[in-house]
C-alpha cells in the first residue's frame, strides 16, 4: 500500500521535478511605460549576465514581454541589466531606480521589474487618514460616552467606583445578540430589548446589591472591592456561556461604506449609532437640567444629606440613576457588539477607557463626562498616527495619568478637595 | 473518582511556584492596603517589571543573574514613585484607577513593543541558567509532591523568601515606622497634625509593597522559565487581592494563609469539576471547559461575599481593615 503510494506521489511530481533538474532558469518581466498610460515598451534589449562569465540577451516584443532563458548547465548568480540605450526616446527609468536588477530567487522563474517613466501610484500621507480617524474616534468617543454617562452618575450620586460597569456594557451587548440571533427578533427590536433589559438589571444591582450595602454602612473602598468580585463573576458567567468566540449580530454586521466628500468612508449604521447616541445624551442632559427628578438627583449629587433634609427622596433618586445608567450602559454594548463583536471581554475593555473618560473630564459630572469620552475616543484613534495600533489603549491611559496629574479633578470637575 | 489525585494536586498548587509568587504579590498588597490603607490594583505592574527586566536583561545581555535582580528592583522602585508622586495626594480610588491603568499599559507594551528584548507574545526565555546552576539539590528520578527538581528548587526559594520577607515585615510593622503606617491608615489627619509626614510614609509604602511584589515576578519567572504578558492581566491583581482578604488584610500570617488555600481549593475544585464533567448526567450543562470558568466565577462570587460579610477574612481584626476612603 505505502509503496504504491510512494509510486504515486513521484510519479505526480516526476515532470516538474524534470524541468527542475534540467535547470533551465528563465528570466521574464514585462516592459511598461507608466508616462504613457501603462502602453507597452517594445524593442527593449534585455542582458542576463551570469557570474559564470556568460551573457544571454533577450529583446521585449510588442506587449512588452521578454523571456530569457539560461541553460541549466550555467548555474551563476544572475544579474540583470536593461540596455538604456535601446529604449524608445520618449521612455526613461523611473528616477532612482536603476537598469540592473539582481534577482535572489532560487525558482527556475525569476520575474523582475524594471520601473518605466514617472511613479503614479498614490501615496496616501499620514494627513490623508486624519479626517477617517477624526470621524473613527468620534464616532467610538459618543458610543463610550453612554457607558460613562453611566458610571459618573453612579458615583456622583453614591460615590461608588464601579468596576463592574463594563460587565453592564457586555450585558447589553449579550441581551442583543441573544435577541437577534438566537430568538431572531430585528435588531431594532434587538436593541430595544437589550435597553430595557439592562435597565431591569441596574435596578435590580441597585436594590439586590448596592442599596442594602449603603445601609449596611459599607465604606467606598469595600464597594469597589464588591465590584471588583461583581466584574469577575459576571465576566466569567459570560464566558460559561460562549466560551472564548466572539459573536456577530445576524444584520448590518458589515454595512456598505459611503463616500463623505471624498475625505471619509461612513455607513449608514453608524449614521443611525451616532443619531441615537446623540438624542440619548441629550435626552438625558435635558433631563437633568429641567426636570424636578434630574434636579433632585444634582441635588444628591451635591450633598445627599442635604438633598434629603430637603424631603426628596435620596433611594429613589439613586435607583433611577442606577436604572438610566445601566440603560444606557446596554445601549453603549449593543453598539460596542456591531464594530467590537460580542464576546465576554467586551466590558473589560472597554471599562478602562470608560474609567478614563470620567476621570479625564471629572468624576460625577455629566458634561465632563461627554466631552472625557469623545476626547478618549479621538486621542485613542488619531493616536494610531504616531504609535503602533496594538499600543493605542495604552496610549490612552497615559492621557488619564497626565491629566490627573495636571487637573485632578478633570477637566470640568469641581475643584474641590480631593487629597 | 479520584479525590487522593485530587489532593495530592491541590497540595501541589497550593505550595508550587504560583501559588509563592502570588503570595509575594499579596504581602506586597497587604504592606500597602492592609498596613497603610492604599488601594493598589495594579500589582500585577510590579510583578511584570520585576519578570521582564530581569528576564530581559539575562537572555538579551547575558547579565549576571544578582546584576539583573537588582536593576530590576531598581525599576520597580522607579515604577513606585512615577505612579506614586502624583497620586498618593488624592483620593484613594485615584491610585486605584492609575495603578490598574499602569498595569495596562505596562501588558501592553511588553506584550507588543520592544520587540528584540521582549519578544512579544512569545515572552521571554533563556534566562534561567545562573539560577539553575545554584541548584543544590541532589538528582533524582521520582517526583515529591510531583515536583521536578527544578520547580522543587524555584519553591524552596520561593518559600524561604516568603518567610524572610515575613519576618522581616512583622518587625516592621512592629516598629515605630510600622506604627505611623497604621496611623496614617486609619486617620490621616491625626498623623500629619502629629507632624508625620504621610506623603513620605504612603510613598515607602508603596515602593516597599512594589519591591515585594517584584519578589514575586522573579520566583514566577524562574519557577515557569518564561515571562509573558497576558499573565498579568487585571485579573491577576483581583486574585492577589482576594487572596489578601481571604486570608485576612493587615495580618502577617493573611496572605500566606490566604495564597495557599486559595491555590489549593482552585486546585481541588478544578479536578472534582473536571471529573464531574466527565459524568453524562452534568455534562450536559458543564464540560470541562465550563468547569474551569465555573471556578472563576466562585472567586468572584467568594471575594463578594468575604467583603461583604467577613471582610477580616480568616486571620484579620475587623477594626483593622481600611475600608473606608480617605
Amino acid at each position: 500500500m505505502l509503496a504504491i503510494a510512494l509510486l504515486g506521489v513521484v510519479a505526480a511530481g516526476a515532470p516538474t521535478y524534470a524541468a527542475y533538474a534540467a535547470g533551465d532558469r528563465t528570466v521574464q518581466g514585462t516592459l511598461r511605460n507608466s508616462a504613457d498610460n501603462n502602453a507597452p515598451v517594445a524593442g527593449v534589449k534585455i542582458n542576463v549576465q551570469s557570474s559564470t562569465g556568460k551573457t544571454y540577451t533577450g529583446v521585449s516584443n510588442d506587449q512588452g514581454r521578454f523571456a530569457i532563458t539560461v541553460p541549466g548547465s550555467d548555474s551563476g548568480t544572475l544579474a540583470v541589466i536593461l540596455d538604456t540605450k535601446t529604449l524608445p526616446d520618449a521612455v526613461q527609468i523611473r528616477d532612482g531606480a536603476s537598469n540592473t536588477l539582481r534577482p535572489t530567487g532560487t525558482l527556475s522563474t525569476i520575474t523582475v521589474n524594471f520601473p518605466l517613466g514617472p511613479d503614479t501610484r498614490r501615496v496616501s500621507t499620514v494627513w490623508d487618514q486624519v479626517p477617517q480617524l477624526l470621524y473613527n474616534g468620534l464616532l467610538f468617543g459618543l458610543v463610550l460616552s453612554l457607558g460613562a454617562l453611566g458610571l459618573s452618575m453612579v458615583f456622583g450620586t453614591t460615590g461608588l467606583s464601579n468596576f463592574s460597569h463594563g460587565e453592564l456594557v457586555t450585558f447589553g451587548a449579550f441581551v442583543t445578540y441573544l435577541g437577534n440571533r438566537v430568538v431572531g427578533l430585528p435588531i431594532v427590536v434587538a436593541v430595544t430589548v437589550a435597553v430595557a433589559l439592562s435597565a431591569l438589571f441596574g435596578y435590580l444591582n441597585e436594590k439586590g446589591l448596592w442599596g442594602p450595602l449603603r445601609r449596611r454602612g459599607t465604606g467606598l473602598v469595600a464597594m469597589m472591592i464588591v465590584s471588583i468580585g461583581l466584574q469577575f463573576f459576571l465576566r466569567n458567567f459570560y464566558q460559561y456561556f460562549t466560551g472564548g468566540r466572539a459573536l456577530t449580530y445576524r444584520e448590518y454586521v458589515t454595512p456598505a461604506g459611503r463616500d463623505a466628500f471624498g475625505l471619509f468612508t461612513y455607513t449608514m449604521r453608524d449614521v443611525v449609532i451616532i443619531s441615537v447616541s446623540g438624542l440619548a445624551l441629550v435626552a438625558v442632559t435635558l433631563a437633568l437640567q429641567y426636570t424636578r427628578l434630574g434636579r433632585a438627583t444634582r441635588a444628591v449629587s451635591d450633598n445627599p444629606a442635604l438633598a434629603s433634609a430637603t424631603g426628596i427622596s435620596v433611594n429613589r433618586v439613586i435607583a433611577t440613576v442606577w436604572i438610566v445608567g445601566t440603560a444606557l450602559a446596554g445601549l453603549s454594548g449593543a453598539f460596542l457588539g456591531f464594530s467590537q463583536s460580542v464576546s465576554y471581554q467586551l466590558g473589560a475593555q472597554v471599562l478602562l477607557l470608560i474609567f478614563a473618560a470620567t476621570c479625564v473630564g471629572g468624576l460625577g459630572s455629566v458634561w465632563g463626562a461627554l466631552i472625557g469620552s469623545i476626547i478618549i475616543g479621538l486621542f485613542v484613534e488619531t493616536s494610531t498616527l504616531v504609535i503602533p495600533s496594538e499600543l493605542k489603549f495604552a496610549g490612552a491611559m497615559v492621557l488619564l495619568a497626565l491629566v490627573l496629574l495636571v487637573r485632578p479633578q478633570g477637566l470640568l470637575g469641581r475643584a474641590e478637595r480631593i487629597g | 473518582m479520584d479525590i487522593i489525585g485530587a489532593v495530592t494536586g491541590a497540595l501541589h498548587d497550593g505550595f508550587g511556584y504560583v501559588a509563592v509568587s502570588f503570595c509575594l504579590a499579596a504581602i506586597g498588597l497587604n504592606i500597602q492596603f492592609g498596613y497603610a490603607g492604599l488601594v493598589n490594583f495594579g500589582q500585577a505592574a510590579f510583578l511584570s517589571v520585576g519578570g521582564y527586566i530581569m528576564g530581559a536583561a539575562i537572555a538579551t545581555s547575558g547579565m549576571p543573574t544578582v546584576l539583573a535582580i537588582l536593576l530590576a528592583i531598581a525599576c520597580t522602585v522607579a515604577l513606585a514613585l512615577i505612579l506614586g508622586i502624583p497620586t498618593l495626594r488624592l483620593r484613594a480610588d485615584y491610585l486605584a484607577i492609575v495603578t490598574i491603568a499602569a498595569a495596562e499599559i505596562l501588558r501592553l507594551v511588553f506584550g507588543t513593543s520592544f520587540r528584540t528584548y521582549f519578544h512579544g507574545k512569545d515572552g521571554v526565555t533563556g534566562f534561567t541558567a545562573g539560577f539553575r546552576s545554584l541548584n543544590p539539590l541532589p538528582h533524582y528520578d521520582g517526583f515529591f509532591l510531583t515536583y521536578s527538581r527544578e520547580e522543587l528548587w524555584t519553591v524552596v526559594v520561593g518559600w524561604g523568601l516568603v518567610i524572610m520577607i515575613s519576618l522581616f515585615t512583622w518587625a516592621l510593622m512592629r516598629s515605630p515606622w510600622g506604627r505611623v503606617l497604621r496611623g496614617i491608615r486609619e486617620d490621616e489627619d491625626a498623623m500629619r497634625s502629629l507632624g508625620k509626614n504621610v506623603y513620605g510614609y504612603k510613598i515607602q509604602a508603596l515602593i516597599l509593597g512594589g519591591v515585594v511584589g517584584c519578589a514575586g515576578g522573579f520566583v514566577g519567572a524562574f519557577g515557569a522559565a518564561s515571562v509573558q504578558a497576558d499573565t498579568f492581566n487585571l485579573d491577576f491583581t483581583f486574585i492577589a487581592l482576594t487572596m489578601l482578604i481571604l486570608g485576612g488584610a493587615a495580618r502577617i500570617l493573611g496572605p500566606i494563609v490566604g495564597a495557599v488555600m486559595f491555590w489549593a481549593i482552585l486546585s481541588f475544585l478544578g479536578s472534582v469539576l473536571t471529573q464531574l464533567a466527565g459524568y453524562p448526567v452534568v455534562a450536559q450543562f458543564m464540560n470541562a471547559d465550563q468547569a474551569s470558568i465555573f471556578r472563576l466565577m466562585l472567586v468572584g462570587l467568594v471575594l463578594m461575599l468575604l467583603m461583604i460579610f467577613r471582610p477580616q477574612g480568616i486571620f484579620g481584626d475587623r477594626r483593622e481593615i481600611a475600608l473606608d476612603a480617605h
